[in-house]
């Protein structure tokens, strides 16, 4: 944010948050980006790292929901300022969230390689998917880091395409199942991972609706695209 | 300055085209405002930028100064009272008001009431202390003071003599109450209930409240007016004011980024 505070602590304790929030949204794009090197790679190591991660995303969270009372109770914010603390603290929890998606990829990685089955899966087009979640939660925390209206809505668009890349994908695995039930397995421990990478995109999805929300001050969740557009234009 | 803001509620005193001056300094420029019945309205801004002005318009105190002259028009239940031949300690009488410090009359705590009641009624001793009782309930100070109605009303504290000054107003069942910064000099606890009182107040009255305080607009008003050197920049329903206003400038002035 451009403009000050006349308080140049308030101005601090706000942009400090809002490191933490980015330092926090790093750790769980690696533990993402770890979860789907695991998933391609059937790699045990890599599941593991993922889980301590998480210990550290969580400390993470209730660190800054700390930073966030104190702000509130300190400074009453008001307007923006105060449209900016809620934004954050809800971006926080759909990070720490993104981060238990990771997780349960990790785990499934793990269960899918003790029972055996791992170099038969058809995963490919899983990493494509997970690839592209990672990717829109990235560009959220960008988005967010520069309050960026624009790049918010292509945001929600682009999670749209996911949700349909997942569409397709369940029906692929039925026809795999219909045509062979010995796959049926298998094909679950897939749909709950491409699940989990839905849920990921949905998660960057939110985040980009409170950047909306920071911004122009509407409250644009579970409403069409066509209301955001209006809102943001 | 125009500014069209839809207020939903009945309105009590519109303002119209309102400038003020104070010899040549144009203190007041233009002002259009429908102030809420019932409702409590707060004016916010910085130091200078006429919200007490504007205040003391609504019941002529500026004219005790006569170097002070307001133009245009200020409604009041259908008549211009800038032009109205009424008699200004009648017009006080409907219109009270209540100062930043708190001052009450050199006399007892009963009397510092029933002074004002009699110049405009004449009630026999009984009926007075019913009014009496009936003004410090209403402002929440009977039970500190029930005791000792006798004592000077300079011995009460500073919250306390505030709470009289209100009760005093309010004696003599006044339609609109004006109160200029009325916490100012008050500590957290008797700022607690003094706002509490303005809310307890605006079931009868309607209320229009000058403050510093930011955060005490946000917690006791209905409407909240943002002005800046002499223009009403502002006005709207206070939980959007506080949540998302309209102008860069009264986001600027609420969210302390004014320099």
């Amino acid at each position: 944010m451009s403009d000050k505070h006349l308080s140049s602590q308030f101005d601090s304790e706000l942009s400090t948050v809002s490191s933490r929030v980015m330092e926090m949204g790093g750790l769980v794009e690696s533990q993402i980006r770890t979860a789907v090197y695991a998933l391609a790679q059937f790699s045990v190591e890599s599941a593991d790292q993922v889980f301590e991660l998480e210990t550290r995303v969580n400390a993470m969270e209730v660190d800054i929901d700390r930073e966030l009372s104190s702000i509130i109770a300190r400074r009453q914010p008001t307007a923006r300022d105060l449209r900016l603390l809620i934004a954050i603290s809800k971006t926080t929890a759909n990070l720490e969230r993104a981060g238990d998606e990771a997780e349960k990829i990790a785990r499934m990685v793990k269960s899918i390689i003790s029972s055996g089955a791992a170099r038969a899966l058809p995963a490919s087009e899983l990493r494509v998917a997970a690839d592209l979640a990672s990717g829109l939660l990235r560009k959220a925390l960008d988005a967010f880091a520069r309050l960026d209206v624009n790049m918010a809505v292509s945001i929600l668009k682009e999670d749209d395409a996911i949700d349909r890349e997942f569409d397709g994908f369940v029906r692929k695995l039925i026809t795999y199942m219909m045509e062979d039930p010995r796959t049926i397995s298998p094909s679950l421990d897939l749909l709950f991972l491409a699940k989990a990478i839905e849920r990921i995109g949905d998660h960057a999805k939110n985040i980009a609706e409170f950047i909306i929300y920071v911004v122009k001050g509407a409250d644009v969740r579970h409403t069409s695209m066509d209301a955001i557009e209006s809102v943001v234009r | 300055m125009n500014i069209a803001t839809a207020v939903p509620d009945q309105s009590k005193i519109s303002v119209r085209n309102l400038d003020f001056f104070y010899g040549k300094f144009h203190a007041l420029k233009g002002i259009n405002l429908e102030i809420p019945e019932k409702k409590v309205t707060a004016f916010i801004g910085p130091s200078g930028c006429g919200k007490s002005t504007l205040l003391r318009v609504f019941n002529r105190m500026f004219e005790l100064y006569p170097e002070q002259r307001a133009q245009g028009e200020i409604i009041l239940d259908g008549e211009n009272l800038l032009t109205s031949k009424q008699d200004v300690a009648l017009l006080r009488a409907k219109v009270g008001m209540v100062f930043q410090k708190p001052t009450p009359f050199p006399m007892s705590i009963f009397d510092n009431i029933a002074f004002g009641v009699k110049l405009f009624e004449s009630l026999n001793s009984a009926d007075m202390e019913e009014r009496v009782e009936w003004a410090l309930r209403k402002a929440a100070l009977w039970s500190e003071v029930k005791d000792k109605l006798g004592q000077s009303g300079s011995s009460l504290s500073g919250g306390q003599q505030q709470r009289l000054c209100i009760a005093r107003g309010i004696a003599i069942k006044p339609e609109v109450l004006l109160l200029d910064e009325p916490c100012s000099a008050l500590d957290p606890i008797s700022t607690a209930k003094v706002e509490e009182l303005i809310t307890e107040l605006k079931n009868d009255y309607t209320v229009v409240i000058v403050t510093h305080n930011m955060q005490q607009a946000a917690r006791c008003s209905d409407y909240t007016a943002y002005m800046y050197l002499g223009d009403l920049m502002e006005f709207g329903a206070t939980e959007q004011i506080f949540f998302k206003p309209k102008r860069q400038e009264t986001e600027d002035y609420i969210t302390g980024r004014f320099g």
